[in-house]
This record gives structure tokens, C-alpha cells and sequence, in this order.
């Protein structure tokens, strides 16, 4: 696939321009909007995920906003799960209601909670997958179900599972989005965000949702629910969050992801097949106190992780050390052979504190409710040798206990 | 938003490229196929709405945004679309597309038309026991069978015309959407009816046929019979491409579209 390291596109007349820019045929303008090495991403995660569509993004957090940007205006609300990436609660819980977007999080293992937060003004059910650091499994098809109950789509952040692990459209989800950044690119080299529609959700049936039901003034009368139905969402999500807002994808970017994204399958199996034999191994060390990972049979999600995914629930656990925040500390400067940074999915095994980094800016209160408290560390684990994972993992515990009483 | 009001008060659900139908002028009416609905016609209606042909993508009783109940045979849908034709009171140029086509060739029967455009079509349209079988239990098998036979191995994995599209998963989700049991019913007229040679026979309005060269569903050697039996038809085949030409090859089915509403008035 080759680089199209361009900005912009020769139209081969004034009609053809002026018929492309108001929408009326299909094709490239200007790599803001779209870009024929970004599409082939696009298509292929449509592909993975069964989708009808997708729009690639700058990062994981630009997907989200544009997912957000594209369904609702100011006044507008959320239902949320509590457990999910520091980063997309601190939209949520702190940037969105200063334009005016509120949410409510819930507890993800609670259907109920999701349908009692429901309010006139919900256009959007959001969790992921399995929750970020917890690894809580969202129960998708019952939550989808809720949110259909109430005329409302469900996106998941499926980012740590991938479309090797689940497939959320076939499962009930109307919208997947994923940090491309992590394992589907799976090299650490380029960031990235996509949003796949899956293509099933009917907006016309409620008036929930103007901005793809009623005619769109930024493009003279256009419906785009009318015009585009299965790629209502994506189509509005790209004439207008990438035109206005502009938070596309680079071409070499999407390159680079674009060669992770070959490798996917063997990747993640080899991600997962480590993942066992970690948990296994710091189960089994005494200076580990719990291991939160779905393949645990005490984890509260263990039946439902081996029903929605069978083929693992990926390579993120988190851990706590004996020894608390101070353990913890000694642990993560101990590691030689894993890398010490903020990222997950990578080749290489990555470790973070995640009380006071990738989920710094929440609350005590919110970090209590989201189950992560100081003496936690989360890892990513690698595509290394599981020995010389296990090795490395084994010495930094034991470095963390010198001290410990 | 898609619902249009007829002179006769009836209301129909429809696209059309966000500009109406206009009043006086000729007026494109675009049929879609079995278990499909309007939006099938996302590349062209709203080109030809802003090309001097105000352009009504409707959806059939039963499909897309309808709230009519879906009808039984290919005739029944015929008198429906020609119940829309004379409320318009103005020359109408119908398309359809593959189940489509059958639709336009009875409505040909029912009232005068100013062109017709068939795109996808062929003496008869067998379906596949496997597809039957999967579209009477509602199975989503059947949306995927349809919509990976639709498109051709040179289309099939992309690029799709519409950056960021998915040829067979956009193609996928709209028959996926269909109300249960319409897919089926849809598949099942389309398998019985066996008229289209002596309707075509009896066809005199403007009529083009627009076809790929290796569509699979309607094959071409099937569409050779039609093409006999309308001497007069102007026939397009286009390479590399399968059944769902409107998406596969949209600027060409623009510009057949455009070109055969163009002939019927010069």
C-alpha cells in the first residue's frame, strides 16, 4: 500500500469540485477530510469489526470526541461506565460539561444503573470492553440491549481486545472505537483513533439524535440518516467533525498502523498465550497480593470473559504488591526488560502506576469507585519471551519486598 | 425527515438528496432491490438532484423508513409505484435495480413513463437455496450471502467510492436492518416471477439497461433474453463489476442515468 504523502486531490472540473464538496459524489478533496492510505485502514477495520464504515482520527481521544461531537450538541448527556481509561473520564467528568455534555457513570457490571441514568436528553451508552485498569468484561449484549430499549446507541472502547478477541457489532454494539495507537498497531511508533458504525442503528425512530435525522444547514438541506442510512454516523462524523475540527490521521501514520494491523492475529495470540502464563506466575509470587485479569477463576467476570471471549480477555492485568504505594514504586524502577511509560499494547511489556499517572487526574473518590487504589501496577504484556517476562517481573518483586516488613 | 407528501396526500418514506421533488419538472423515481431500501442510491441521488433532475430514491412498502406494510408480489409493488407516477403528474424516469427492475418493467404496464433504466437485471432471478433458507429464519447469514455474491472480486475489497465505506459491510447493515421476514418474501417473489421477457416485449417507453460484466447474481448470459426481447434499449456493460453497479461504478451509473433522462426529452 503506498504512502499518498499528499494534501490535496486535482478535480477534473469546476462541477466535479463543487459536486464533491457539497456531498453529492463520493472521493477525495484534502487529507483533513480523507486520504486514500488512511481509507484503506478504514476499510479494513470496517472489515474486522463487520461494520459498515469507519473514520480514522489523530489519537484514540479524538475519536472520541468526534464520536460524542457527532451525536449530540450542548445539553446533551452520556451514560457511561465509572471503569474506564483516566483519560476518557477526564473528557467526560471535567472538559465536556464546559460545552455543556454531561455524564453520568455507572457501575459497568449494572444494567440497571445504566437504564435508571437514562434522561430525555441521552444520546449515548459508553464502556469498554474490558474495563481500563480493572479489566471489568462489559456484559455487551445486555447492555446494548438496555440501551436499544430506550432508543439509544451503544459505542464500546474495544481497544484492549481488538477484532481478534470480540467482535462488538455482532455482539449488539452500534459504534466501536479504538486507540489504533495500541495493539493494533503494536509497534509504539504512531498514534492513532478510529470509530468503526456498525451500521445497524436506526436513528430515524426517535428525535434523539437532529444532527443525522434533520436537514444539516453546513450542507444545504442534507439529511444524512436520509441520504446515507448505514453510514449515517460515519459519513456526518467525517463531513463535519474532520472538516471542522480536523483531527485526522496522518497517511504515514496510518502506514505504520497499517502494518500492525497485518500482523494482528498472530500478535495478539502470542499476547494473550504470555498473558496466562504471567498471571499464572504472579499468582503464584508471594509478593503479589491480588491479580485482577478476567482468566483468573476469582475474577467476578471469569464466566462471562470465556463466553464474549473465548479466545482470551487480553494482555492488560493489573496487580497489587505487598507493600503499597512505596512497593509499587521500587517494582516499576526495578524492571529491566519491561519498559516504564504510558501506553499499553505495545511489542514490549510496559508497567505504570496507574494511581498517579494514566489515571492521576481523578479523584480519590473516583479512584475508589473505579477499584484503583495505590498499591496497584498495570501491565501490558509483550510479545517477549514469557520466561524472560516472568524473569524480569520475579526480580523487581523481589527488589520491592527489601524493605517491606 | 424522509417522509414526502404526494399531490394526493399520500405520504411515502424517500431520499432525495435533501433538495425535494420538486414540482414540475421531469422527476428520476429510483427503486431499489429485495431486502435493500433507498439509501442504496446514496451515490447518485444526490448528484442527479443537484444535475437538473430532481431525484426521489423511495423506499418500497415495508423497507427502509416505510410504515406501509410490505406487499406480496412483484405486481402489487407495481401498482404501488404506479400509484406514485400519477400522483406526480409530470414525466417520471423510473431506475431500478435488480428486484427493482422487474417493478419498473410491470410498472411499464400501468402507466406511461418517460424512461426506463434497469440496472442489475436478467430474464429471471433463481435464488440460491442457502440464502432462502437463512433470509425465512431472519438468520443475519442472509445479508452476508447477498452481500458478498453482490459485489465483484475486483470490487469487493475496495476502495470503496466513498472514503472510509465498506463495500460489502455497508451493503451488509442495510440488509441487516430490514424488518423481519422481508428479506425472504422479497427473495421468494423474485424467484417466482416469470414475466419479465413477454413484460420487456411490450415495453415502449425509452428504456436502458446497465449491467456488469460479471455480476454473479444476475448473471449477463441471463440478461441476453431481456436485451432480445427490447430491440430498442440502449445496453451498457461495464468490466469488472458485479450486481450492485450503483456503488461499484457510481459515476458511470450517474452518467447513464443523467444520459438517459437527456435522451427522453431531446
Amino acid at each position: 500500500m503506498p504512502i499518498y504523502q499528499t494534501t490535496s486531490y486535482s478535480f477534473e472540473s469546476v462541477d466535479e469540485a463543487g459536486a464533491l464538496f457539497n456531498l453529492e459524489q463520493p472521493g477525495h478533496i484534502y487529507s483533513r477530510i480523507s486520504n486514500p492510505t488512511v481509507a484503506v485502514l478504514e476499510e479494513r477495520l470496517a472489515a474486522l469489526e463487520n461494520g459498515a464504515g469507519a473514520v480514522c482520527t489523530a489519537s484514540g481521544q479524538a475519536a472520541l470526541f468526534m464520536a460524542i461531537s457527532t451525536l449530540m450538541d450542548a445539553g446533551g448527556h452520556i451514560v457511561a461506565s465509572r471503569n474506564i481509561y483516566g483519560g476518557s473520564h477526564n473528557m467526560l467528568n471535567v472538559t465536556l460539561p464546559r460545552f455543556g455534555i454531561t455524564t453520568t457513570f455507572v457501575d459497568p457490571r449494572d444494567p440497571e444503573a445504566f437504564a435508571a441514568a437514562v434522561t430525555p436528553s441521552t444520546g449515548l451508552f459508553l464502556a469498554e470492553v474490558t474495563g481500563n485498569p480493572g479489566l471489568e468484561v462489559l456484559n455487551v449484549p445486555v447492555i446494548a440491549d438496555v440501551a436499544h430499549a430506550h432508543g439509544i446507541p451503544l459505542m464500546v472502547d474495544s481497544t484492549f481486545t481488538t477484532p481478534y478477541l470480540v467482535n462488538p457489532v455482532e455482539l449488539g454494539a452500534d459504534i466501536v472505537m479504538h486507540s489504533v495507537t495500541k495493539f493494533l498497531g503494536g509497534h509504539g511508533i504512531a498514534v492513532g483513533g478510529a470509530l468503526v458504525d456498525g451500521g445497524r442503528f436506526d436513528w430515524t425512530t426517535t428525535d434523539r439524535f437532529p444532527t443525522l435525522t434533520e436537514p444539516y444547514v453546513g450542507y444545504h438541506g442534507l439529511a444524512f440518516a436520509d441520504e446515507f442510512g448505514p453510514t449515517a454516523f460515519s459519513a456526518r462524523a467525517r463531513a463535519e467533525g474532520l472538516r471542522d475540527f480536523g483531527a485526522c490521521m496522518s497517511p504515514t501514520n496510518a502506514f505504520h498502523l497499517l502494518q500492525g494491523v497485518e500482523t494482528l492475529a498472530v500478535r495478539m495470540q502470542r499476547h494473550v498465550d504470555n498473558t496466562h502464563q504471567v498471571v499464572q506466575a504472579l499468582l503464584d509470587n508471594d509478593a503479589v497480593t491480588w491479580v485482577k485479569h478476567p482468566s483468573v477463576p476469582e475474577h467476578p467476570d471469569h464466566d462471562l470473559a470465556k463466553e464474549l471471549l473465548p479466545r482470551g480477555a487480553g494482555a492488560i492485568l493489573s496487580f497489587g504488591i505487598n507493600g503499597g504505594r512505596e512497593a509499587g514504586r521500587q517494582f516499576i524502577e526495578s524492571v529491566q526488560l519491561a519498559s516504564h511509560l504510558a501506553n499499553v499494547g505495545d511489542a514490549k511489556t510496559l508497567v505504570i502506576h496507574p494511581a498517579s499517572t494514566t489515571h492521576g487526574q481523578m479523584s480519590s473518590t473516583d479512584l475508589d469507585q473505579a477499584g484503583i487504589g495505590a498499591d496497584m501496577v498495570r501491565l501490558s504484556v509483550g510479545l517477549e519471551h514469557v520466561d524472560d517476562i516472568v524473569e524480569d517481573l520475579s526480580q523487581a518483586l523481589r527488589r520491592s519486598q527489601k524493605g517491606v516488613a | 425527515m424522509s417522509t414526502i407528501t404526494l399531490n394526493n396526500n399520500q405520504q411515502i418514506s424517500g431520499a432525495t438528496g435533501g433538495r425535494g421533488i420538486g414540482t414540475t419538472e421531469p422527476l428520476v423515481i429510483l427503486i431499489h432491490g429485495a431486502g435493500m431500501d433507498r439509501t442504496v442510491w446514496a451515490l447518485q441521488t444526490r448528484w442527479l438532484a443537484h444535475h437538473g433532475a430532481p431525484a426521489l430514491a423511495v423506499d418500497l412498502p415495508g423497507h427502509g423508513a416505510s410504515g406501509e406494510p410490505e406487499r406480496t408480489s412483484i405486481a402489487d409493488y407495481a401498482d404501488w409505484v404506479a400509484d406514485v407516477v400519477a400522483a406526480m403528474d409530470r414525466p417520471v424516469h423510473l431506475v431500478g435495480h435488480s428486484m427493482g427492475t422487474f417493478i419498473a418493467l410491470e410498472a411499464t404496464q400501468r402507466c406511461d413513463l418517460a424512461s426506463i433504466t434497469l440496472i442489475g437485471t436478467a430474464q429471471s432471478m433463481p435464488v440460491h437455496p442457502a440464502l432462502v433458507e437463512a433470509a425465512e429464519a431472519n438468520d443475519p447469514l442472509a445479508a452476508q450471502l447477498m452481500s458478498g455474491w453482490a459485489f465483484a472480486p475486483q470490487t469487493r475489497t475496495g476502495p470503496h467510492p466513498s472514503p472510509g465505506s465498506s463495500m460489502v459491510g455497508t451493503t451488509q447493515a442495510m440488509i441487516a436492518q430490514s424488518k423481519p421476514g422481508v428479506l425472504h418474501r422479497d427473495l421468494t417473489m423474485c424467484a417466482s416471477y416469470d414475466t419479465a421477457v413477454s413484460t420487456a416485449e411490450k415495453v415502449h417507453a425509452p428504456t436502458t439497461l446497465l449491467l456488469g460484466a460479471v455480476d454473479k447474481m444476475t448473471p449477463l448470459r441471463a440478461a441476453q433474453p431481456l436485451i432480445a426481447a427490447m430491440p430498442h434499449a440502449t445496453v451498457e456493460v461495464v468490466p469488472d463489476v458485479g450486481h450492485m453497479v450503483q456503488i461499484e461504478a457510481p459515476s458511470i451509473a450517474r452518467s447513464v442515468i443523467a444520459a438517459a433522462v437527456k435522451r427522453a426529452h431531446d
